[in-house]
């Protein structure tokens, strides 16, 4: 039912059953949040979202309060105002005024509100926390200093990933955010997938920045710098410089990557047309041999870390492939660096990723050969952004570049890897292909495309039905894995991401607060398929060409050696 | 986790229904009385029984000051915040020794040798502020009298 309130003085429209907040940002008035996350259930922990409600003695939390019909609401009353100004000054009492040298300066949530409230003098003495700083991780910085105890990052893990690594321990004066027996991040079941970054309102948890070390190598002459970036940064990066989110950038990006010094500029959507083919020897090996399946995606090193701490017995499930990252930094450092004569120790292969988890995989044991890593340096797109105006550059005068060969073309079902269902969507393309020697004949899977947590598709091939499965975060997973393992469902191939919606959402993608912003991202990566004519991986020239020249056929001893993958069990607090 | 904990732990799981989020409490109580403490293979196993991820035991544990993550030490140490104690300034006395020791509350010392805790009224009120070390009492402390008392402790451990 639609009914009117009065807000401020004026009738504005609320619906029944919808808390004041939505009344009130569907109408265009601004309340600040800080615990509430739109996704979610509000708590109503912080506080800051406190409105006055005439006849009501007390404020009230807008975020978890349902509006009503009789309500009149005053948003910004001296009362309400007051009573924010006062919790933003005691969240300042307990925090570093180090905001000049903070990695979020500028997009801090509290240094925001300290400023919109017109906070101009510490009112509460300082406590500082004694709390250490955690750099144990490979992606991920814990800076307890910085925490104001909103208690998003605990719910992001919780209910938006299913980790549930996090939560509030200890009460009163002691509280803080930990782990459980408050591990340090390295040796807690964290899969380092960076939601919990997304949430945080401050810089109390962050990336491992990478970007300054970047900076520094490009300008040293001994070395050779390379650069390779995911399939989602040409649809996310315009957003960090305030261009309407979905706008892609992918001649631009090649273009500035090489002005702030990068000598070659690789895509990583080859590596994923290669990974393609490989995957669908896998498959199909499996199921002539009559292997143990479901064959289980192994490209998110998030999900890779999930399955070695929970599910050590099925190990065995995951496609033994690096993931393109990996496979794009192996094909530089083994290949490129042969054909240009280049000693591979000379290149430094920069990796720019949506994705916070990758920076944990390139420095995962197994990624190095011979004490040379694959991919030596990773940085998230907002760190890539850092990097752009570190060295002044003006994105929107720039013309559009290419990659470069070896590597210079891409198909787009490569490029689908960035959402949620596109390793299946291009899997299936080049399997209809292997199956039949004939290109399918709609290569829109939209069944599998979308933000459910799970999606299925089963498609026939010469008589013969094929099932897939994407699930994205791991919620879904056990049960799916329990119903296809005890006969339950006919699904041949899983697909996980462990980030809502796909990798355009990872936890190193540009700070957003609603949905529609990665909706816009999808359907980014969607226009691209549409309009481009190379729709599956096994059409790639450049592909087909590096197996000419290199690897023969996809499962060869050539693609074993290079490619393969290990997983090992992890013993972590569960 | 040795085998006989391994049991013990499972024989308290029988008093209680698997996945029961309501017997967390009642089960960690049952395993600090039984070893002092909680452990991390305790709290592993827990988890696994109850269906719920470690954090949150840990979590809900640490909000209540009952609970011990560690081994007690040799001394266990427990200061009286009991009313009448608490107006012979029993606080004071808790930071004097928390200093002294190095240790704050639910807290062991390094070498093992120190913990500390806090409890309300012991019932000696007559001959307040009281501790309490490995069960005997020591009534009217200061932080003289307790200072020598450590020291004794620790001639007595050589
Ligand atoms: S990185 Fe992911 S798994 Fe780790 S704490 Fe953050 S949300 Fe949880
Ligand atoms: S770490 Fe960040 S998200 Fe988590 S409670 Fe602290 S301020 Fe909130
Ligand atoms: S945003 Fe409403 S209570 Fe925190
Ligand atoms: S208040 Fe301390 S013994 Fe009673």
């Amino acid at each position: 039912m639609i009914f009117t309130i009065e807000v401020n003085n004026k009738q504005i429209k609320a619906k029944t059953g919808e808390t004041i907040l939505s009344a009130l940002r569907r109408n265009g008035i601004d309340v600040p949040t800080l615990c509430y996350l739109p996704e979610l259930d509000a708590t109503g922990a912080c506080r800051i979202c406190v409105v006055e409600v005439e006849g009501k003695p007390q404020l009230v939390t807008s975020c978890s309060q349902p509006v009503e019909e009789w309500m009149k609401i005053f948003t910004h009353s001296p009362r309400v105002i007051q009573a924010r100004k006062t919790l933003i000054e005691l969240l300042l009492a307990n925090h570093p005024d180090d905001c000049l040298y903070c990695p979020c300066n500028g997009r801090c949530e509290l240094q925001h509100l300290a400023g919109e409230l017109n906070v101009r003098e510490r009112r509460f003495p300082n406590k500082k926390s004694p709390a250490r700083l955690d750099q144990t991780c490979s992606a991920l910085v814990w800076d307890p200093a910085k925490c104001i105890l909103c208690g998003r990052c605990v719910r992001s893990c919780d209910e938006i990933i299913g980790v549930s690594i996090l939560d509030l321990i200890r009460r009163g004066e002691k509280i803080s955010i930990g782990t459980t027996f408050e591990k340090p991040l390295n040796l807690s079941n964290c899969i380092t997938c960076g939601q919990c970054i997304q949430a945080c309102p401050t810089a109390a948890l962050r990336e491992k920045e990478a970007f300054a070390g970047v900076q520094e190598i490009l300008h040293k002459p001994s070395i050779f710098p390379v650069v390779q970036y995911s399939p989602v940064i040409s649809v996310s990066l315009a957003e960090e410089f305030g261009i309407k989110p979905g706008k892609d950038l992918q001649g631009i990006l090649n273009s500035v990557l090489r002005k702030i010094g990068f000598k070659k500029v690789f895509d990583i959507t080859f590596a994923a047309d290669v990974l393609v083919l490989e995957l669908a020897d896998t498959l199909l090996k499996r199921i002539a041999l009559g292997e143990k399946l479901p064959l289980i995606s192994s490209c998110c090193p998030g999900w890779v870390k999930y399955a070695e701490q929970y599910l050590p017995g099925n190990l065995d499930l995951l496609a033994p492939l690096k993931s393109p990252q990996q496979i794009m930094g192996k094909l530089i450092k083994r290949y490129y660096a042969d054909m240009q004569g280049i000693t591979p120790e000379d290149i430094v292969v920069t990796s720019v990723m949506p994705c916070t988890a990758k920076k944990f995989e390139a420095q995962r044991e197994e990624m190095s050969l011979q004490g040379t890593a694959e991919v030596d340096t990773v940085i998230t797109t907002r760190e890539l952004a850092k990097l752009i105006r570190l060295n002044g550059i003006d994105i929107n005068q720039l013309d559009e570049e290419m990659t470069d060969s070896p590597f210079a073309s891409r198909s787009t079902a490569g490029k689908l890897f960035g959402v949620s269902g596109g390793i299946v969507e291009a899997l299936i393309r080049t399997l209809h292909f292997r199956l039949t020697m004939k290109e399918i004949a709609n290569p829109k899977i939209t069944k599998i495309r979308g933000f459910k947590e799970k999606k299925e598709v089963y498609i026939n091939i010469e008589g013969k039905e094929y099932g897939f499965a994407a699930v994205s975060t791991v919620k879904a997973l056990p049960s799916l894995l329990d119903e296809i393992q005890s006969g339950k469902k006919n699904i041949q191939f899983i697909e996980v991401m462990a980030c809502p919606g796909g990798c355009i959402n990872g936890g190193g993608q540009p700070i957003q607060g609603n949905g529609e912003t990665s909706q816009l991202r999808a359907k980014a990566i969607y226009d691209i398929d549409d309009k481009e004519s190379i729709k599956a991986s096994h059409k790639n020239p450049a592909v087909f060409d590096l197996y000419q020249k290199l690897l023969q056929e996809p499962g060869s001893p050539m693609s074993s050696a290079l490619f393969t993958a290990v997983f090992n069990k992890r013993t972590v607090l569960l | 986790m040795n085998q006989s904990m391994d049991n013990e732990i499972d024989s308290i799981f029988q008093k209680h229904q698997r996945n029961q989020r309501e017997a967390l409490i009642p089960i960690l109580q049952d395993i600090q009385e039984q070893y002092g403490y909680i452990s991390e293979e305790a709290v592993q196993k827990v988890g696994l029984f109850l269906a719920i991820p470690t954090s949150k035991i840990y979590g809900v544990a640490t909000f209540y000051d009952q609970f011990h993550f560690q081994p007690k030490g040799k001394f266990h140490i427990t200061v009286c915040r009991g009313t009448t104690c608490h107006l012979e300034e029993s606080d004071n006395l808790l930071e004097e020794v928390s200093k002294y020791l190095k240790i704050s509350q639910s807290e062991v010392s390094r070498d093992g040798m120190f913990s500390l805790e806090t409890t309300t009224c012991m019932g000696a009120c007559g001959r307040a502020p009281v501790i309490s070390v490995n069960g005997n009492y020591y009534e009217q402390m200061t932080i003289d009298t307790f200072k020598e008392l450590i020291e004794s402790f620790k001639q007595r451990a050589l």
